[in-house]
């Protein structure tokens, strides 16, 4: 399932030994392009669409989708990551919008 | 204490063996993945002795690597007030149908669980708690939690007990000894998949704590579709650690005890945090409640496999689809189950919004999922003793990687983490000295583990060979469709398994013709070649096992009953690390705790 990349947002995590989103992903499918300075997946199809790159990534440039052979156009779900919590914002393929907000660490 | 990053894709890579880097760590103890167990493991050593140099090789980044790594909703085990664990081990044995299993493993678990998961909590888990401050059941042994961090807190502690961790290093394969009783292990080999280094560690026990093994099979939503890998388990976790032991004669158990379980449909998500977190029952097309067909059995307390099993006889019969009918939950309760699943599977939420579901009108539609070689479930794995060593000498395995004990489930694997740990440091003090690069065996060694792993790259992308993708879908449509995969209702016989064995030796024949053109695509060489190496293993297991002893997970259509006269005992396997000849064999069954076993 593929994470796609808001080339606008994505700074490839310059000056960091690696991007947020190469550093996060468990299946070493991030990269980023020496030639364009931004990240890229480089391969949708062996992703598990955990999230990991999309909740890491400081400049909320990944998004996460469903393929559409699997769920129809378009939905959303970002996370937006806070110090002992999480908020996720959830829009499906009517507009309809659902937050989420719950503790994730009970101490830090 | 450090956490090396896997740092930035080499631009450079080498041309011949003799630009390999080759770098020699040596350390006391070495793990090989951080993941739930092998976290565990570096805590409980460093507990033990601080002075310890203990390594932990991680495939991926520490933070979000291996099963966790998309986070958790619930522990499946946790012993509540009034109960023992000898009742544990009971429930345990009900849910693999009275058994085999270890029960030495499992007690021994069982006694190091709950204080294993309150680590977890002290350690800033958020685990969910009645009114009363109890912690709250959602079923009769599991417990809910918000593990979107689960991985997170547990790496950090791993960190904090000074364990080195050498992140984007993949395992390849174990450095042995020659030893005066035998053969035994004394580290491993890694391929660091962003700097091209070689690694070879050196150390005094090791332990082997890498997952069970996603993608053997081909999955369903992966016909037709942009997405190979939307399997339940993760699907970076292919067995490596099953293969490098098995390749240096490590005895296997029981993997024909394959995890198969009943899973979302077209998104292969958790099924229990519905069905048991919120008792929405399961239903057919007809909207029957299906256990109920299973009443004699248990019903919605039968054992785990009869309920894997149910929705896709459901199908067979012409009676699906299948749903959890999720119609009459409360708008609350709708609310906790989509943070249940934010927590474990958030791209689940993303799903059902993409397919603009109210599950309160429409219910969740269920199947079942790929079949899946785990310890900590099912009990595919090492053959341990109770120290939790394989039958290689220093080779520890912990987690979903050590057989003969299912149920484990997270508070299982950190358990046996430590039971690991305490096992490999009571080993080392009899070691002995460890052989040296000045040891021609050694080198010898090094040399053609080097050669065999960086041989695809050196082939080169314009070679006319195979790419390691290709192998991999070969395998996964030989092992569904002739060892008793989705496609075939898990369905198995001699013939297909014969079939199976066939062609696995041509794939291990054709491994000369793999090719990588990059770090990245010479890991996935490596992997595709594990898998085939346990694929092999698994296919001896389900041909030995001739009965049917849990349907679905293990269904033999040429002998569909159980044979408690010849196989009520443990299925075993060995490769010969000389000639690569795999040997099945049987273990008996010990019963240690009472109980009526064979009520199914």
């Amino acid at each position: 399932m593929p994470p796609r990349v808001n080339l606008h947002k994505c700074n490839g995590c310059a000056g960091l030994p690696e991007s947020r989103c190469e550093e996060a992903c468990p299946g070493d499918l991030m990269a980023v392009d020496e030639g364009t300075g931004k990240a890229f997946c480089r391969n949708t199809r062996d992703c598990w669409d955990c999230m990991s790159c999309t909740k890491a990534c400081p400049a909320a440039a990944i998004e996460t989708r469903i393929p559409y052979q699997l769920g129809y156009h378009k939905a959303s779900l970002r996370p937006i990551m806070g110090k002992d919590r999480i908020i996720w914002k959830c829009v499906d393929i009517n507009g309809q919008e659902t937050s989420y907000e719950y503790r994730n660490r009970l101490k830090r | 204490m450090s956490n090396r990053p896997g740092g930035r894709r080499a631009k450079a890579m080498p041309k011949t063996l003799a630009e390999v880097r080759v770098e020699v760590v040596d350390c006391d103890l070495l793990i090989i993945g951080g993941g739930n167990a092998g976290c565990f493991v570096a805590v409980e050593a460093a507990k033990l002795n601080p002075g310890l140099k203990v390594v932990i090789m991680e495939k991926a980044e520490i933070m979000r690597s291996g099963a966790c790594s998309a986070g958790m909703d619930a522990i499946n085990t946790y012993i509540p007030e009034g109960k023992t664990p000898e009742d544990l081990v009971r429930w345990s044995r009900d849910q693999v149908g009275g058994g085999p299993l270890r029960e030495d493993l499992a007690l021994s678990n069982a006694r190091e669980l709950n204080e294993s998961v309150d680590d977890l909590e002290r350690w800033g888990l958020p685990i969910l708690r009645d009114e009363d401050g109890k912690i709250h059941y959602r079923g009769k042994w599991d417990i809910s939690i918000h593990g979107e961090q689960l991985k997170p807190i547990m790496a950090e502690k791993a960190i904090e007990s000074g364990a080195e961790v050498y992140n984007r290093v993949a395992g390849t394969g174990l450095l042995m000894d020659a030893g005066p009783n035998g053969p035994r292990c004394v580290g491993a080999f890694g391929l660091h998949v962003r700097s091209g280094v070689f690694y070879v560690f050196r150390a005094k026990a090791t332990v082997v704590s890498t997952g069970g093994a996603g993608t053997l099979y081909k999955s369903y939503t992966a016909d037709s579709t942009d997405s190979g890998a939307q399997i339940w388990m993760c699907p970076y976790c292919v067995g490596s650690g099953y293969a490098m032991g098995f390749r240096q004669g490590a005895e296997l158990s029981s993997l024909e005890q394959r995890w198969v379980a009943t899973r979302t449909k077209d998104y292969c998500g958790p099924v229990d945090t519905i069905s048991v977190g919120y008792k929405a029952p399961i239903i057919n097309c007809k909207g029957e409640k299906v256990m109920s067909r299973y009443a004699h059995l248990g019903g919605d307390a039968a054992p785990r496999y009869i309920r894997a099993n149910a929705p896709m006889e459901e199908w067979l019969a012409g009676r699906g689809p299948c749903y959890c009918d999720t119609r009459n939950m409360a708008p609350d309760k709708v609310q906790a189950m989509m943070t249940d699943y934010l927590n474990e599977r958030p791209s689940f939420v993303l799903f059902l919004a993409s397919r603009g579901q109210d599950v309160t009108k429409e219910p969740i539609e269920i199947y079942g999922s790929d079949p899946y070689i785990l310890g900590g479930h099912t009990m595919g794995g090492f053959w341990v003793d109770l120290e939790r060593m394989t039958t290689v000498p220093g080779l520890f395995a912990a987690g979903e990687t050590a057989g003969g004990n299912p149920n484990k489930f997270v508070g299982g694997c950190a358990a046996e983490g430590k039971l690991a740990a305490r096992g490999a440091i009571a080993y080392m003090k009899s070691a002995g000295s460890l052989p040296g690069p000045a040891d021609p065996v050694f080198a010898a060694q090094v040399e053609a583990e080097k050669t065999r792993v960086f041989a695809p790259l050196l082939r080169g992308a314009d070679y006319d060979g195979v790419t390691p993708r290709e192998m991999k879908e070969r395998l996964q449509r030989l092992m569904d469709e002739y060892a008793g995969g989705t496609s075939q209702f898990y369905r198995t016989n001699e013939e297909r398994l014969d079939y199976a064995l066939r062609h696995i030796a041509v794939l291990q024949d054709q491994f000369r013709y793999l090719k990588a053109a990059d770090l990245h695509e010479l890991m996935e060489a490596g992997e595709t070649m594990d898998r085939v190496d346990v694929a092999e293993a698994v296919v001896h297991h389900l041909k030995a096992r001739k009965e049917t002893r849990w349907a679905g997970w293990q269904t033999r259509s040429d002998y569909p009953e159980r044979d408690d006269t010849n196989f009520d005992c443990f299925v075993e396997t060995r490769r010969d690390p000389e000639t690569g000849v795999v040997t099945a064999f049987t273990r008996p069954y010990e019963q240690l705790v009472p109980g009526e076993r064979l009520k199914a």
